[in-house]
């Protein structure tokens, strides 16, 4: 495992800030020798304080608020939360199966969103290039303006870019232009068909502790399988070939940012009713610790703990979830960035589609791996090759083909004119948490309430995993790893670099929070 | 080719969720990809400079373009702020470094709002500080507004509040601008600097559900029919046209999924609309930040 020592290599200095094509504010610094990258800094550069400003707070308005932390996955913060919330208000059992439902097509819609977005707005410029389009010949329209946006060099937000590895052919090009606009409409239609139970998006206001406050209706369920049927199409014919499309360009690609080998997930998708913790209820994505000598173990909360010694927050925050505390120290020595650094079991763990992937296939999952195992076939691709920048791209791609499949199965379970809800009481005291996946992965939500408010909220996300700065023992995070050891061709042009911070799809405003409120109460948490 | 005049825009995000860029994404009419490659108005490209969340260039290319003198000169460009802005220490939002530092966001927008036409809060947090600035404020976060005030930096100032706002809200301002020029937007301006086009009127006046709170036929739970007076709904305290409107390509709304209305673009949310599910005040129902002009016919 690459550590960084206290001898700093020699070499020159790159530094990328801001980090765009991403959720957030982000910072890259590394030393680059010999044209290979020996040090990486990944660094969260904001600040918010969320989980202070929600301690003394109704506990209801948590799933409102934590939902804009991020206005990229809110949906999956909002299910997380009222997860935690139906554990503090004893209610696990008590959501019924519209409610259930509905929040799981919500958060599929919000994957659905996020992927694609990712792949085709934020990731793709670093492949295809836009030029192709300046002798367009054919009569489709939107590429027609591609073309005259070129022609009259209105080139933003298309350039400045990194110049001098766009392989791709011109067919492939135009192609994946064509598959850039169209995801653009998309990814729109996702927020639509989230919004017919959700009532609006980005921050939808539907999911509540208990289920969801929209009523299921026909004609409800009838406007969203007529956008589900168009999505599908889309990851069939649009998204899934494009990154195919990609990898004939990039085959190499295939091979580059491996990461730390260690993969981590909570399961998604609840899809029982019965109560029980979030780790050993039935979902659909399935849940698992596979490590680096491929074990695959049974993944425990208990093992979840945050160190600090890099980050930007006094010592005494380091500790599990349950417990943790909050003060900032923008200035403390040795520390670089906002994020800070949750270990399991004391090492890095990959989270996301790939480390969703990997474990539901080496767990032989009957669902995820009928999807996944022909498409390598096809790609002649080994899974091992799977932990990659493309596997990863690969990866988000094919778990929306597996959402998408679910997701129709699950309209059918919708039963029109039932209860969506259950009604609420707030408790006096009340503890619990939340762990489900959002689309960059493995996400925790900790709640405690005393006097009928929250007393102490705590949320250990995605790209606090992946984004983590180095830990206690200098062992650097996820994405930090991929880095080390990546040849840089050309560092004026480190698109090596960008590829595989960008292939982790990071959330920076996700990932950058504080802990609970000084004082706060120690227990065992319920989950749900 | 008729010649296509460039009306340069920057994006920048503070303490941000990156939700009001979301939303923009999901305009109707003009779609996403339409407003970066076409004219707004004939004539008119808004040509998106700076924002992040879909630039292709990164580090030092994104600075050099925030720092690009000839578009200043050229007539200068529209800043739009994303985010709140905290003052609370130098290092809780940066971007980019200036002398081996980290560069403040402070900084950056207020160096930015100087060469600016006018400057464009898209938000709440932008508008008035919104959740960062929330109880107990950890960040020292303020809004955009507040930030050009303590640095003295005279600029029109433009507010389209909201968690997030209304692509529509953002567009059509856009929209007036370079058709029918700035002076238009700013007359239409209330006293929180917002467009009357779209704040003009109660959520409240315009509620289908006002028909049951007239006759008195509330929910008092989740998924009941009748008002959500009673379940925290801050309809009758909030201005936008979100019941007209409607949301996500005219699909749904908050109260349209049976969900009370929590005034996220008013200047009191959070703190003075919370908790979000409990009815308002009555009380305290003149306290609330109305225009000035709409409160005298309250």
């Amino acid at each position: 495992m690459p550590r960084s020592g206290t001898n700093k290599p020699g070499g020159r200095k790159l530094v990328i800030d801001p980090i765009t094509r991403i959720e957030g504010h982000m910072k890259f610094e590394a030393v680059v020798d010999g044209g290979e990258v020996k040090d990486a800094h990944c660094a969260g550069t904001l600040f918010r304080g969320f989980e202070t400003i929600l301690t003394g707070r109704h506990p209801l308005d948590a799933v409102r608020l934590t939902q804009r932390v991020c206005g990229v996955c809110p949906t999956a913060h909002g299910t997380a939360s009222a997860m935690g919330l139906d554990a503090a208000f004893g209610l696990e059992a008590a959501v019924p199966p519209n409610g259930r439902v509905v929040r799981n097509l919500l958060l599929g819609c919000n994957f659905f969103q996020s992927h694609i977005l990712h792949f085709f707005a934020l990731a793709a410029l670093d492949y295809v290039d836009v030029t192709a389009l300046a002798d367009y010949q054919g009569n489709e329209s939107e590429l027609k303006a591609v073309r005259s946006f070129i022609e009259r060099q209105a080139l933003s937000p298309f350039f400045p870019r990194y110049e001098g590895d766009y392989r791709c052919d011109k067919d492939a090009n135009v192609d994946l232009v064509r598959a850039y606009l169209k995801a653009l409409h998309i990814r729109r239609v996702c927020h639509e068909m989230l919004s017919v139970f959700g009532g609006k998006m980005p921050h939808n206001i539907a999911i509540v502790p208990g289920g969801v406050t929209s009523q299921v209706t026909t004609d409800k369920i009838a406007t969203f399988a007529g956008k589900l049927q168009e999505v599908s199409e889309f990851i069939d014919d649009v998204y899934i070939p494009g990154i195919l499309t990609v990898a004939g360009a990039y085959g190499d690609h295939f091979e580059m940012g491996r990461g730390c080998g260690r993969f981590l997930a909570y399961g998604t998708f609840n899809l029982d009713d019965t109560a029980g913790p979030p780790l050993e209820r039935r979902r659909l994505l399935p849940r698992g610790l596979l490590d680096t000598d491929g074990t695959l173990q049974t993944v425990s909360a208990d093992r979840i703990a945050e160190d600090v010694a890099h980050s930007r927050y006094t010592d005494a925050c380091a500790a599990p979830p349950t417990e943790g505390a909050t003060d900032p120290a923008p200035d403390k020595p040795g520390a670089y960035s906002w994020i800070k650094a949750p270990r399991y079991s004391g090492t890095p763990a990959e989270v996301g589609p790939l480390a969703r992937a990997m474990v539901a296939l080496a767990a032989g999952d009957k669902v995820v791996k009928p999807v996944v195992d022909p498409v390598l076939a096809a790609a002649k691709l080994p899974a091992e090759n799977l932990p990659s920048v493309l596997g990863r791209h690969l990866a988000r791609a094919l778990e929306c083909r597996v959402i998408a499949d679910a997701m129709s199965r699950w309209l059918d379970e919708l039963r029109p004119g039932d209860p969506a809800a259950t009604p609420i009481e707030i408790p006096e005291q009340g503890r619990g948490a939340g762990l489900t996946g959002a689309p960059r992965g493995a996400l925790g939500h900790w709640v405690g309430i005393e006097n009928k408010v929250i007393s102490r909220y705590q949320m250990v996300v995605p790209t606090t995993w992946n984004g983590s700065p180095r830990d206690r023992d200098d062992v650097p995070g996820p994405i930090e790893q991929a880095l080390i050891g990546t040849k840089v061709r050309d560092r004026d042009n480190p698109f090596e670099v960008v590829r595989i911070i960008r292939s982790f799809d990071p959330c920076l405003a996700c990932s950058v929070h504080v802990m609970t409120a000084k004082g706060a109460p120690r227990g065992t948490y319920r989950v749900v | 080719m008729s010649e296509v005049i460039e009306i340069p825009v920057v994006w920048l995000q503070g303490a941000a969720c990156t939700g009001c860029a979301v939303s923009l994404l999901n305009s109707f009419a003009p779609s996403a990809s339409s407003l970066i490659l076409r004219e707004l108005s004939p004539g008119r490209h808004v040509s998106i400079r700076v924002l992040a969340t879909i630039m292709a260039g990164q580090g030092q290319q994104v600075i050099d373009v925030l720092r690009d003198e000839t578009v200043r000169e050229a007539g200068g460009y529209l800043l739009v702020m994303e985010g709140s802005i905290p003052l609370g220490n130098n290092l809780f939002a940066t971007l980019g470094e200036t002398d081996g530092r980290e560069t403040p966001i402070a900084d950056v927008a207020a160096d930015l709002a100087r060469g600016a036409m006018a400057v464009i809060c898209m938000g709440t947090c932008a508008a008035f500080g919104g959740i960062p600035a929330g109880e107990p404020n950890p960040t020292g976060a303020v809004s955009m507004g507040d930030l050009l005030e303590r640095r003295e930096i005279d600029v029109a100032l433009v507010n389209v509040p909201g968690c997030p706002p209304h692509p529509d809200w953002l567009v059509g301002t856009l929209a007036a601008a370079v058709r029918y020029g700035l002076p238009s937007v700013i007359d239409d301006l209330d006293d929180l600097h917002r467009p009357r086009t779209y704040y003009g009127k109660c959520i409240h006046e315009t509620c289908p559900r006002r028909a049951d709170f007239d006759a008195g036929r509330f929910a008092r739970a989740f998924g009941q029919p009748g008002c959500l007076y009673e379940l925290g709904c801050k309809g009758p305290v909030t201005f936008a046209d979100c019941p007209t409107r409607m949301w996500n390509s005219g699909i749904n709304w908050c109260i349209g999924a049976g969900s009370p209305c929590h005034g996220c673009v008013e200047p009191d949310f959070p703190d003075r609309l919370s908790p979000m599910y409990q009815k308002i005040d009555e009380d305290k129902l003149r306290e609330f930040m109305v225009p000035a002009d709409l409160k005298a016919e309250r």
